[in-house]
């Protein structure tokens, strides 16, 4: 019998085992439905399967009676887009930002102790300054997302920058390696996958700055509807709601991390 | 020609001092093999060579003229480890020398020049014995080839002097035999002069046209950083070596053909 320490599950054991606590959480929240819905049919708290797809189904397949719309695909387009624009734009300022004060002395003298004070603001403190402004539009709510993970980003990759070995940066100037030719041939594409785990472990401070955003000023959007249904009671729409920017969340990270092992093959190679 | 003149060299850290008045001349195409205790200043003298540190006093010319104060394509060098670029492939790493110094901005050859490049890195991927690797990266190589491609990377810039700091000192004894064959026929081929810090003193006689030992001559105990190494054995080596150059052939040719190595991980 071989120490638990060493004992590795095989790929189907692994799959069951890591489908034990969804399938638990699924239990209880059917547990405790059938209960309180037994003891109060109107009860509002934990609905029925049957409730919540029959309340998706409405949000998602039919236009609103007011609107015209269909409010559950407009949400998740608004959402989305203002992620989207927000994690490119962080990610351009981590890049751009994070190289210089990760390679140049001298631009890390000048900008690193002001990052590390701008990134410790916390985002959501100036959110109403932003929107004071910035103004109430989409603006102020990718400016708050960005303003919350690319100093974050630009800390990892400058860190980063500054990790890779002095024997490679010496080696390549050896070959005749300019600052610039540095920059672009031996440091920028080691930080291609270093880019992409930092915008990974951002995902979900962008999600949590999304949602603030739109749960505050906004007429559409996934953190909106979840706010807004939130006055009556509407669990119905919330859990679907949340379990859907779960998915997205997931989907975005799953993305991500294939991007990363197709894209640099190298990464996965060290021994 | 490169012929290196170290006058006065005196390498402090503070209060400590490392190197004290060095003073050496060094003839075109020497291999120079350096050895000593540990922390005697053996690497200093050598990153001092490469640019990479100043030295506190005294000068440092090559050909007559002061060297230049960061690392540059006159000097070569292969460190112990890390010096390959893991997101190239090998022969990326190879071409790499000559796209930096061909196409300034972008880094990077195309076309003609492209093919040419490879033609060129593929002639030396082949003398090294790297030839079946040439699409693999550096992880996917074992200790020995990544030093060979380490080395031919230098090599490929011809640069004027090469820089080895304890090269073979990270590889299995088996695979030293053969790197040495190695550079001692690229150092042969080319025209450069190779200073090579190495801890082990058989491969420093084996190698070197001229042998130096770097050591403290004078120690206080109660300051122990108070006196900086110097040059206590300088060996020339040269009228000794066509005799050992049949000998060492002949053990080298007697063990048999090159291993081949197995990629590891």
């Amino acid at each position: 019998m071989p120490r638990l320490i060493n004992r590795h599950p095989g790929r189907g054991p692994a799959l069951m085992l890591g489908l034990v606590p969804f399938i638990v959480l699924i239990f209880a929240y059917l547990l405790g439905s059938h209960v309180r819905l037994a003891a109060n049919p109107d009860d509002k708290l934990l609905p029925t399967p049957s409730t919540l797809m029959s309340t998706l189904h409405t949000y998602a397949a039919e236009e609103d009676v007011r609107s015209g719309q269909v409010l559950f695909w407009v949400d998740t387009m608004a959402s989305l887009e203002r992620i989207l624009i927000a994690l490119v734009l962080s990610a351009s300022i981590g890049l751009a930002f994070g190289l210089a004060i990760g390679a140049l002395p001298v631009v890390r003298a000048a900008l690193a102790p002001f990052v590390a004070v701008v990134s410790m603001i916390p985002p959501l403190a100036i959110l109403p300054i932003l929107f004071i402004v910035l103004g109430l539009g989409e603006v102020a709510k990718i400016a708050l997302m960005t303003l919350g993970i690319a100093p974050v980003i630009v800390r990892d990759l400058a860190l980063r920058a500054a990790e890779l070995p002095s024997e490679q940066l010496i080696k390549a100037q050896t070959l005749g390696a300019s600052s610039w030719q540095l920059v672009t041939r031996v440091i920028l594409p080691q930080m291609w996958p270093r880019l992409i785990d930092s915008l990974r472990l951002s995902m979900g401070c962008a999600w949590l700055f999304l949602i603030a955003a739109e749960a505050i000023a906004s007429t559409e959007g996934l953190g909106y509807r979840i706010f807004l249904v939130r006055r009556y009671l509407a669990m119905d729409v919330i859990l679907p709601y949340v379990a859907w920017i779960t998915l997205l969340a997931f989907l975005m990270d799953w993305a991500l991390k294939i991007l990363r092992s197709r894209a640099f093959p190298w990464t996965d190679m060290s021994r | 020609m490169a012929r290196v003149t170290v006058k006065g060299l005196w390498k402090r850290y503070g209060d400590t001092v490392v190197l004290e008045n060095i003073n050496l001349d060094f003839a075109d195409h020497e291999f120079v093999t350096i050895v000593g205790a540990s922390g005697c200043g053996k690497t200093t003298f050598l990153r001092i060579l490469l640019g990479m540190e100043q030295p506190s006093k005294g000068r440092l010319l090559i050909d007559g003229e002061p060297v230049s104060p960061e690392p540059g394509p006159d000097r070569g060098i292969v460190f112990q480890r890390y010096s390959l670029f893991p997101h190239l492939t090998v022969l990326g790493n190879l071409i790499l020398g000559l796209e930096l110094r061909r196409s300034r901005v972008l880094g990077k050859l195309f076309g003609a020049r492209r093919r040419e490049a490879i033609v060129r890195a593929e002639s030396i991927l082949e003398a090294v014995g790297l030839a079946g690797a040439r699409d693999r990266y550096p992880a996917q190589l074992s200790g020995g080839m990544q030093q060979r491609l380490s080395i031919a990377q230098s090599v490929i810039g011809e640069p004027r002097i090469l820089l080895l700091d304890e090269p073979f000192g990270a590889l299995d004894p088996g695979i030293t035999a053969d790197m040495h064959k190695l550079i001692l026929d690229l150092w042969a081929a080319n025209a450069m002069t190779i200073f090579m810090v190495t801890h082990d003193l058989k491969e420093g006689f084996e190698l070197g046209t001229r042998l130096l030992v770097f050591d403290k001559l004078r120690h206080d105990p109660q300051a122990p950083e108070a006196y900086g190494a110097k040059v206590t054995y300088d060996i020339p080596l040269r009228r000794l070596k066509n005799d050992r150059e049949r000998q060492r052939l002949a053990i080298v040719e007697a063990s048999g053909s090159e291993p081949s190595y197995a990629p590891a991980g």
